[in-house]
């Protein structure tokens, strides 16, 4: 199996030629270039694994408090409403219909979020920045779809989407330019720049902000976008939040992140440049160039995933909202488990759509609180982070991958 | 080229563009304070006057050369015009509920847990490993200190179980980071997460959420004989919790342990030149190991402080709200130096203390005022203002040969 085959004209080594000395590579490699590694040491080993014992430590501890984990996950699973597929329907009678839905609907933004760190980390940049820039592309659309009432239904979602992708770019385009031109570490910059984008909600949602509510002004909440700026649902009610169509706009955008990416001139220098920027710089590629534009898409995809939020189900946004929401951030973990690829990405939104709502709002047990669950959401978020991070782990799986196939050869 | 050919060594002084830099700068800040009690100047006069004077001490900087410095005082300058003119527009009772005794009061009550935070930072990207998770160990101090508190029926146990639990969120983070060669801002995210998990699932599996107990025993304030009924430095420093003078204490301490023994110069040599390091015989892995379990339990009491010192023993869900990330600006700010961090902390506790007095005048301008600190350090590492160094081998893994 060779994952690199349907890459066309690919830049990467030849996966068997060069890391034979892993170690070596893992110390001193770019960042793309150790994610590139780790994505050739295990296929589809890794995640799963890592996903498994995420799952199994959070058990541990559920199990720890006196709640019985297999329980737990049973009842989070048909909170999800992946028990759907058991009696499909798109009735919205059916509890486990709605509450797919409502995965789906976590999985559109995740699959975004998720994309926007990929795409970074495929040019060698960690964009921790995906929840400020998805803050900037809501504020956007609530903006645009708010204050054009007069406007046809299409215009109006198109401008509201494609202003929305555009603050998204902006936002991260800062960090971008600033690592390209003055050398500022984008974690840093993007760390800060969230937390403004935070505050700059604050501003624009609270009393007295130029997007606070017409009706009341105690109220530190938006006004509704108009109905021209609403994407048509089609699965579920409007007023009952259901699925909109920025779904397949999601899944789109894999399929353009992908395309992007693999089948570009600019997605070669982009990981060319992640690859090695002084070997890009060399062949004649521009660096500076590259990092601003990429972290420029990285940021599109974000923006995009606010856009769709505000005008899918949104409508309106409050200043309580703010410090709650935190599907940026999941991103990283969506990005990391699906191993920054279009299809992984896809897979990992799924599994993290479902858990986002499968812990809270659809969960109904009594077994564990939907309380108790939630932050069992952050703890498996938390440590799929830390190992799919965590390089020596990787190189062992490769190295044991590695003296089976050997053993397999020889035998 | 200055027709004043004196040779006095004031002057020599001030026509150096580095001194003329820094006075306009310093005149600047003076320009907006003018306005203000205890001076209250109520004529706009003052301020503009002043503030110009900082504006061309700030030009000639410039045009001689200190670029950087130059046009930053020429914009200290203009700055302090504008908030200056702006301070005598408004009510003189306005200015006095905002510019109190208590306002330095609250600078230090904001900035402290920032200094715990950034003394921790220190300790740990001195060494080598960069420490995004600063906010996760902050948080397991805030929730775990007031739980040892609650059980253990007196906050010396809290302050003991914070260090604890912090100092064991950082354990993980340095096994991955130095065993495991994990990517150190990847690891930083994760323990951030889990951090969050882990206090909110415990927060309700132990107090259903909510249920803190009353009168839980907390840090106490340390009250200055005789010199807080002083006026003016009476109310501003006179009785402040313990915990804000241990912070004190703490930057000197950092300042000495790194630059003033030999451990330091070896915290300092694995984060900049881990292979030299060894070389020479220092354990590089033991002293990375060291420094970010310290800075774990460091960035703990600065969440314990947040629970169970000003906090009077309230907890609540994600009680830090990114108070770590600021901690992490003002090291980053303060350039990896343990009184620039200082400074940077004392900076941003300013500018949160401010903006929760400013809604005297408007709202919107105190929520701005908030994101005051991230737009600073965002052109800190501009390099604006000087240019930020970090460690040279910062969030490089080190393998041993």
């Amino acid at each position: 199996m060779r994952r690199g085959g349907k890459d066309g004209v690919s830049d990467r080594p030849d996966p068997d030629a060069v890391p034979e000395t892993p170690e070596e590579a893992s110390a001193t490699g770019t960042l793309a270039a150790r994610f590139a590694l780790r994505q050739r040491s295990g296929g589809l080993i890794v995640p799963v694994l890592t996903a498994l014992v995420a799952f199994l430590l959070g058990g541990l501890i559920v199990l720890a408090t006196g709640h019985n984990p297999l329980l737990a996950y049973r009842d989070i699973f048909n909170g999800a409403g992946l028990n759907w597929i058991f009696h499909p329907t798109t009735s919205m009678v059916s509890t486990a219909s709605y509450n797919l839905s409502q995965t789906l609907l976590q999985t559109t933004t995740l699959i975004l979020t998720g994309l926007a760190v990929a795409f970074a980390f495929r040019c060698g940049m960690f964009n921790i920045g995906g929840q400020g820039q998805y803050f900037v592309g809501l504020y956007v659309a609530n903006w645009v779809g708010v204050s054009l009432p007069h406007l046809a239904t299409f215009p109006h979602i198109v401008l509201g989407i494609g202003a929305a992708i555009l603050a998204g770019a902006v936002w991260a385009g800062i960090a971008g330019s600033l690592k390209a031109y003055v050398g500022a570490h984008e974690v840093i910059t993007t760390i800060m720049l969230n937390w403004i984008a935070i505050w700059i909600g604050t501003y624009f949602f609270g009393d007295g902000g130029p997007l606070q509510n017409s009706q009341n002004a105690t109220v530190p909440i938006s006004n509704d976008v108009a109905a021209s700026a609403k994407l048509p649902v089609f699965w579920g009610i409007q007023a009952l939040q259901g699925l909109d169509v920025g779904f397949f706009i999601a899944l789109a955008a894999l399929v353009v992140f992908w395309a992007l990416l693999n089948r570009t001139t600019l997605g070669y220098e982009v990981r060319a440049v992640g690859f090695n920027p002084e070997a890009a710089a060399y062949g004649g590629i521009s660096v500076k160039k590259n990092l601003i534009r990429a972290m420029a898409i990285s940021g599109a995809f974000a923006g995009l995933a606010g856009g769709l939020d505000m005008l899918g189900y949104l409508y309106h946004f409050a200043t309580s909202d703010i410090p709650v929401s935190n599907i940026g951030f999941l991103g990283i973990a969506v990005a990391l488990l699906g191993r920054n690829t279009a299809v992984g990405t896809g897979i990992a939104a799924l599994l993290f759509g479902a858990l986002l709502f499968g812990t809270t709002h659809g969960l109904s047990s009594n077994v564990i609180q939907p309380e108790l669950a939630g932050n069992l959401t952050y703890m498996i978020q938390g440590l799929v982070v830390l190992f799919v991070g965590a390089d020596v782990l990787i190189l062992y799986v490769w190295n044991t991958r590695r003296r089976l196939r050997v053993r397999g050869v020889t035998a | 080229m200055s027709t004043f050919a004196l040779d006095n060594p004031v002057w020599n002084r001030l026509r150096d563009p580095r001194t003329a830099g820094i006075a306009g700068i310093v005149l600047g800040v003076v320009a907006c304070f003018v306005a203000l009690p205890p001076i209250t100047a109520r004529s706009p006069l003052y301020p503009v006057l002043v503030g110009i004077a900082a504006a061309i001490l700030g030009l000639s900087a410039a045009l001689r050369g200190l670029r950087r410095l130059g046009w930053g005082a020429f914009a200290a300058g203009l700055i302090g015009i504008v908030l200056g003119v702006l301070a005598t527009r408004s009510s003189e009772g306005n200015l006095s509920i905002v510019f109190t005794a208590s306002l330095i009061a609250s600078m230090f009550v904001f900035s402290t847990p920032l200094v715990f935070g950034s003394m921790a930072g220190i300790f740990s990207e001195r060494s080598g490993v960069v420490n995004i998770g600063l906010e996760g160990m902050m948080l397991m101090g805030a929730f775990w200190g007031v739980y040892g508190a609650d059980k253990g029926k007196s906050w010396a146990v809290g302050i003991l179980v914070a260090m604890l639990a912090g100092g064991l969120l950082a354990l993980v983070h340095a096994y991955f980071a130095i065993h495991l060669r994990a990517d150190q801002i990847v690891g930083g995210t994760a323990v951030n997460f889990l951090a969050l998990g882990i206090t909110g699932y415990f927060f309700f599996q132990l107090y259903n959420g909510q249920d803190i107990p009353i009168g839980v025993s907390t840090i106490p304030d340390v009250h200055l004989p005789y010199i807080r009924h002083w006026k003016y430095i009476g109310p501003a420093i006179g009785s402040l919790n313990l915990l804000v003078w241990v912070s004190f204490a703490l930057v000197i301490v950092t300042w000495f342990v790194l630059f003033k023994t030999p451990i330091g110069l070896r915290i300092r040599a694995c984060g900049e030149h881990p292979r030299a390091a060894d070389t020479v015989g220092i354990n590089v892995y033991a002293i990375r190991y060291g420094c970010v379990v310290l800075s774990g339990m460091l960035a703990a009491l600065g969440g314990a402080y947040l629970s169970i010192g000003f906090g009077g023993g309230a907890y609540t869900d994600n009680m830090t709200a990114g108070r770590g990330f600021i901690a992490l600006a003002a090291m980053i700010f303060g350039n990896w130096r343990p009184f620039g961090a200082f400074g940077a902390a004392l900076l941003f506790g300013f500018s949160t203390a401010l903006a929760y007095r400013l809604p005297a005048y408007s709202g919107s301008a105190a929520t701005l005022f908030q994101a005051l600190p991230y737009v600073l350090t965002l052109i800190a590492v501009a390099g604006v203002v000087g240019r930020t160094v970090p460690p040279a081998a910062d969030g490089k893994p080190y393998k041993k040969q």
